[in-house]
């Protein structure tokens, strides 16, 4: 430090310049989404001539045509909204867990969402969009709360793996207890299966203004927490060296996780491996700064959701694939690249 | 020029679970000042040095900064005085020098203030100090150790305290990058004022890098004070169990221990 003559405006420049290209990727993503979004909108199982479009956009859905597009607006939204949560609430655990393999459906949140509310269809009389809601949400607490804990266990404490490996053991068992549930009830079988594959195809106005609070919430809650997990990114001693205080910034940032994966699982059931992909994918893109990583997360599970929406609708046309399944398709064989990686390490 | 400040242990007791590590300590540790603190393996080093930022809370007695107990102040408002780099710290994969030095900011920056001008001046600073500019676009992973030891300690620069506390910040480390680790930090206690605390293996480095030796055996204070009246062959036997010779470093002036092994005795003490 004595030897060199200061030049402190290399120093700066150095800090500055990367900056710009992760405005422009972030930037970028977001036309992608809109282009989506129109995409969803003009596309579906059935063929709409774009004059009818134009004109259900413009309100009206007098024809047959036109009132099928009308019912592609909220599912638009709500693809959005939900890939949204999902890919921010991959992200934060990944942040929060420093483990390269959380994801709302790996760790179980989302199974543990759907155990419950279908635990409150069969046993408690839920019926009422809402309170699915309230269990959801609680029942990815739960689950969430219950995975870290056996995952911890034994030594080394909550490794990549063996979260993994608890996450998707409670999957299992929540997912088998959740066909026992089920199964010999022919009255609430058929809604509850396609709900519990992950669809976002039943949305309305009405479920989208139910959710919208619990998400923003969570939005607000994980956004804020992104300098927290660039402190805890660096592990926990170094955190709490830099003023971090460890357990709160990690609490809370898991509360934001569990309400957007609780929210969403509640309207679009149990969708899995965005919160997966989503993150390794952004930061290839823009790095591992929580603050440009997690609203680009965001966007981008929004825009692979909706192109999973629209291509589950034009595959097997006249009838359509759900998302979960489309999901499903492009995040499991990613998962063992993940895990087939030289090193799982910790974040 | 940093504002002096003042670390003190007082009647120390630390443990995990069961074990007592640290027993009855007093401790004060000079401002302005380079420590060095050193002991055989498992004597509590890097447990008190968990202790005096806060990872660890004390079974009894208290650790002051300036008087006031460590573990009552806010956790930022400490941070922005006392640093902390623990031994061997992991940077998540991918990570760039400039984004994991700009993470020292963390104390300095509230829930809703954005990255300032400050900000930039603190990061550049300490890029410039530990002459890592030319990485600064590089990820972590791609450095040597020493370089990437150089970046660790940019990233506590940036955290601009006036007290740095250091656990083995030469471990891994060959000889070449422990004086240049060394250096700097000397630098940086000669040029800023900023107090040094550090755990060192090494004795005869110690000895030399330190102006104030502490060095604990089984939890307990051995000796603390100058380098040149307490690295003495007694206190490498009370300390190591190991008979040694202490001469003076021709380069230095300082203490220099020559250990005794069983096979060169005759010609150590011919």
């Amino acid at each position: 430090m004595t030897l060199a003559p200061p030049l402190p405006a290399s120093g700066a420049a150095a800090v500055r310049r990367p900056r710009r290209l992760r405005a422009v990727w972030l930037l970028g993503g977001l036309l992608v989404l809109v282009g989506l979004m129109a995409l969803s909108v003009a596309v579906g199982s059935r063929d709409v001539g774009l004059d009818d479009i134009l004109a259900a956009l413009g309100g009206s859905s007098d024809t047959l045509d036109r009132a099928a597009v009308t019912k592609r607006i909220p599912r638009t939204f709500l693809a959005v909204l939900v890939g949204a949560a999902l890919g921010l609430a991959g992200a934060v655990m990944q942040g929060v867990t420093r483990n390269p393999l959380a994801d709302p459906g790996i760790l179980g949140v989302n199974m543990g969402a759907s155990l419950a509310v279908i635990t409150g269809i069969a046993w408690f009389g839920l019926t009422a969009p809402a309170s699915f809601v309230w269990a959801a949400i609680a029942g990815a607490a739960l689950s969430a709360v219950f995975v870290y804990a056996v995952g911890s266990l034994g030594r080394g404490g909550a490794t990549p793996l063996k979260l993994a490996l608890a996450g998707t053991a409670t999957s299992a068992a929540f997912a088998s207890f959740i066909t026992a549930v089920v199964l010999p009830r022919n009255d609430i079988a058929g809604g509850v299966r396609s709900w519990q594959i992950g669809g976002v195809g039943g949305a309305s106005m009405d479920t989208i203004t139910l959710v919208l609070p619990f998400l923003a919430v969570g939005l607000l809650v994980c956004l804020a927490s992104a300098r927290g997990l660039n402190s805890l990114a660096l592990g926990d001693d170094v955190a709490a060296g830099l003023g971090e205080r460890v357990a709160l910034t990690r609490g809370a940032a898991a509360v934001g996780a569990v309400l957007l994966c609780g929210a969403a699982t509640a309207v679009a059931g149990p969708i899995g491996f965005v919160g997966l992909v989503v993150p390794h994918l952004c930061r290839l893109l823009v790095g591992v700064d929580h603050r440009w990583l997690l609203p680009f997360s965001a966007v981008t599970g929004a825009a692979l959701l909706t192109a999973a929406d629209v291509l589950g609708r034009v595959v097997a046309r006249p009838s359509e694939i759900d998302v979960g399944i489309i999901t499903a398709l492009v995040g499991a064989p990613f998962f063992i690249h993940v895990v087939r990686r030289q090193k799982v390490r910790a974040l | 020029m940093t504002a002096d400040h003042t670390l003190t242990v007082h009647d120390l007791e630390l443990g995990y679970g069961e074990r007592t590590v640290i027993d009855s300590l007093d401790l004060v540790l000079p401002p302005g000042r380079v420590t060095a603190i050193v002991g055989a393996n498992a004597c509590g080093k890097s447990t008190l040095l968990r202790s005096m930022s806060r990872l660890l809370r004390p079974r009894t007695g208290q650790v002051l900064l300036d008087g006031k107990q460590v573990h009552r102040l806010p956790a930022k408002e400490l941070a922005r005085t006392l640093g902390l780099l623990p031994q061997a710290p992991t940077a998540p994969e991918g990570i760039t020098v400039s984004d994991l030095v700009g993470r020292g900011r963390n104390p300095h920056q509230g829930l809703l203030s954005r990255w300032s001008t400050e900000d930039d001046a603190a990061v550049a600073a300490a890029l410039e100090a530990t002459d890592t500019v030319e990485l600064a676009d590089r990820p972590v992973d791609e450095l040597s150790g020493g370089q990437r030891q150089r970046v660790w300690i940019a990233m506590a620069l940036a955290q601009q305290t006036d007290v740095l506390l250091l656990d083995e910040p030469t471990t891994y480390l060959d000889v070449s990058h422990q004086v240049e680790v060394l250096d700097l930090l000397t630098d940086l206690n000669r040029n800023r004022g900023t107090t040094i605390v550090m755990v060192l293996h090494d004795l005869n480095l110690a000895a030399r890098y330190a102006d104030h030796l502490v060095a604990l055996t089984g939890g307990r204070l051995h000796a603390a004070g100058d380098p040149h009246q307490v690295l003495t062959e007694e206190t490498v036997r009370a300390v190591f169990g190991l008979d040694c010779s202490v001469i003076t470093d021709p380069v230095s002036g300082r203490p220099l221990m020559l250990p005794i092994g069983r096979h060169h005795m005759a010609v150590t003490r011919s």
